[in-house]
């Protein structure tokens, strides 16, 4: 499917002059005979939130994990920061959709257990979980148990524990796709507020087209079967606006028509 | 449970069941079932003995070193199935025979292979708690959420971590449950093992009252065996209670 040449004309004047961060090179990425990735090239501009959009099945959450050095590519590299991915490293940090939480651990020890895990000290450990724990808007809750909150609270938990290790690339896979809508909302204001706040490099995983377009500096359209890089889209004018107004903004209507029109007969 | 509005104690049943038992006894209709009454009069007396306390030590020494082994080997063989396919595929079969397996008729091989002392009555216990604790262990391990491994793993987690920190607590729910069905089979295992091996400890005492048909004796030794198993498997179902409130949330 040809997309509008707009957009084709966007994504190379931005990307001309930018820092990467991350970068996937001819990355394929086979289960047996199933070619989930085929051939992916994709660069993450460093300070700025990416977003991989996709009908499912379409290997976005295959591309992350591989990033993450969780999956191994079949073929291709996976660089960050000019260093070739071999297995996970503290340099990035997972965000995962149903949360992961240790059920048997408190909030704070859940927090600090990606440094528990690294070796840092009991102490040190959660004086740095605690500052992260308020960060998100959970102080009070250092000593309750995953069950004992609710699914947003549980992702803010998570989100504190990828903060908490200090990684320079976030992974994020749907991480709020388990929440309600409004908790949704919150979270994707937030963020916005994170990006903008932490020198850090996002890599978002959705499936919605409204959160991809509200939250990102870049979004990669994957389309499936198997799975490349369409398009690259950046919405150029949309990170200066107010939070609140950008549901409102032409440009995100704009956008969201187009990759609707783009992925409408990828959806069975 | 609540009966006619009226909250009853626990363990009603047990109270009625003892009521039933001391008129069946009082009606003198078999010379097996004495009142409850008198099986608890001799009871204290049985308990002062000296052959009493001999058999107590020495089933307590046999039940709790096979429950030892049974737990140190059997857990970490559980979990390693669970983790590992290859081990799962070559030892599953044994577990799931001997599982099933009549025991007791494997007691005679042990005696031609370790002899008729303590040493085949441990090997008997263990033998008869240790496969539903592995199987219990695997299990446990193998419901764990893959996104908590993961997790593990993308935090830098090593092998040893990985292990400690995250599957033996994943799975603790389901090793509980299985170390208090192999304990009860443990009990059973114990007496068995005293029966056919060498004549010793509670085993020596049933053999003893019952050939001498004192049955006010019999039932008050297998009274306080009740009343060991009970408590342990009790205490056990405490800590796995404990635990549960997380077993529905992994």
């Amino acid at each position: 499917m040809a997309m509008p040449q707009t957009e084709t004309q966007r994504t190379v004047d931005a990307t001309a002059a930018q820092d990467i961060a991350v970068s996937a090179r001819n990355v394929s990425k086979n289960y047996g005979p199933v070619e989930a990735l085929k051939d992916l090239t994709l660069e993450f501009p460093r300070g700025q939130l990416t977003s991989l959009l996709g009908p499912s099945g379409c290997g976005k959450t295959t591309l992350l994990k591989i990033i993450a050095g969780l999956l191994e590519p079949t073929d291709g590299v996976i660089e960050v920061d000019g260093k070739t991915v071999t297995g996970p490293g503290p340099d990035r940090a997972f965000v995962f959709q149903d949360f992961a939480l240790l059920p048997w651990a408190s909030v704070l020890r859940n927090v600090a257990f990606g440094l528990e895990l690294r070796g840092v000290n009991k102490s040190e450990r959660e004086d740095i979980a605690s500052k992260y724990i308020n960060d998100v808007g959970l102080t009070g809750f250092e000593h309750s148990f995953p069950h004992e909150l609710s699914g947003g609270m549980r992702q803010r938990v998570g989100l504190a524990r990828a903060l908490s290790v200090d990684a320079d690339v976030l992974l994020m896979d749907e991480p709020f796709s388990a929440v309600d809508e409004q908790t949704r909302r919150k979270f994707q204001e937030d963020l916005l507020a994170l990006v903008a706040n932490e020198n850090k490099t996002f890599i978002f995983v959705t499936h919605s087209i409204e959160e991809a377009v509200y939250v990102s500096d870049q979004i990669a359209i994957l389309l499936p079967r198997p799975s490349r890089v369409s398009d690259i889209i950046r919405p150029s004018g949309l990170r200066e606006k107010d939070s609140n107004s950008i549901r409102r903004d032409p440009e995100y209507l704009d956008i969201v028509d187009e990759i609707w029109a783009s992925l409408r007969s990828y959806v069975e | 449970m609540q009966l006619f509005g009226i909250r009853l104690p626990a363990m009603s049943s047990l109270i009625i069941w003892g009521i039933v038992w001391e008129i069946f006894g009082r009606l003198e209709i078999s010379f097996f079932v004495p009142p409850l009454s008198a099986v608890f009069s001799t009871l204290f007396e049985v308990i002062g003995s000296a052959a009493f306390q001999k058999a107590l030590y020495e089933t307590a020494y046999a039940f709790f070193s096979g429950v030892f082994f049974a737990v140190v080997i059997g857990i970490p063989t559980g979990i390693l199935m669970g983790k590992n396919r290859l081990i799962d595929e070559l030892l599953l079969p044994w577990v799931n025979i001997f599982l099933s397996a009549p025991l007791t008729a494997l007691v005679p091989v042990l005696m031609v292979l370790f002899g008729f002392g303590m040493k085949s009555i441990i090997i008997t216990t263990t033998l008869f708690a240790i496969w539903i604790i592995i199987l219990n262990a695997r299990a446990g391990v193998m419901q764990i959420n893959r996104s908590l491994l993961e997790m593990a793993h993308s935090f830098g987690a090593g092998p040893w971590a990985a292990f400690s920190k995250v599957y033996f607590w994943a799975a603790l729910p389901e090793i509980l449950g299985g170390v208090r069905i192999g304990v009860i089979r443990a009990v059973k295992g114990v007496i068995i093992g005293q029966l056919l091996i060498s004549i010793v400890g509670f085993g020596a005492l049933f053999e003893l009252y019952a050939n001498n048909f004192l049955m006010e004796h019999f039932w008050a030794v297998l009274v306080v065996l009740f009343a060991m198993a009970f408590t342990i498997s009790e205490l056990l179902g405490y800590m796995e209670r404990r635990v549960s409130y997380y077993a529905a949330k992994r």
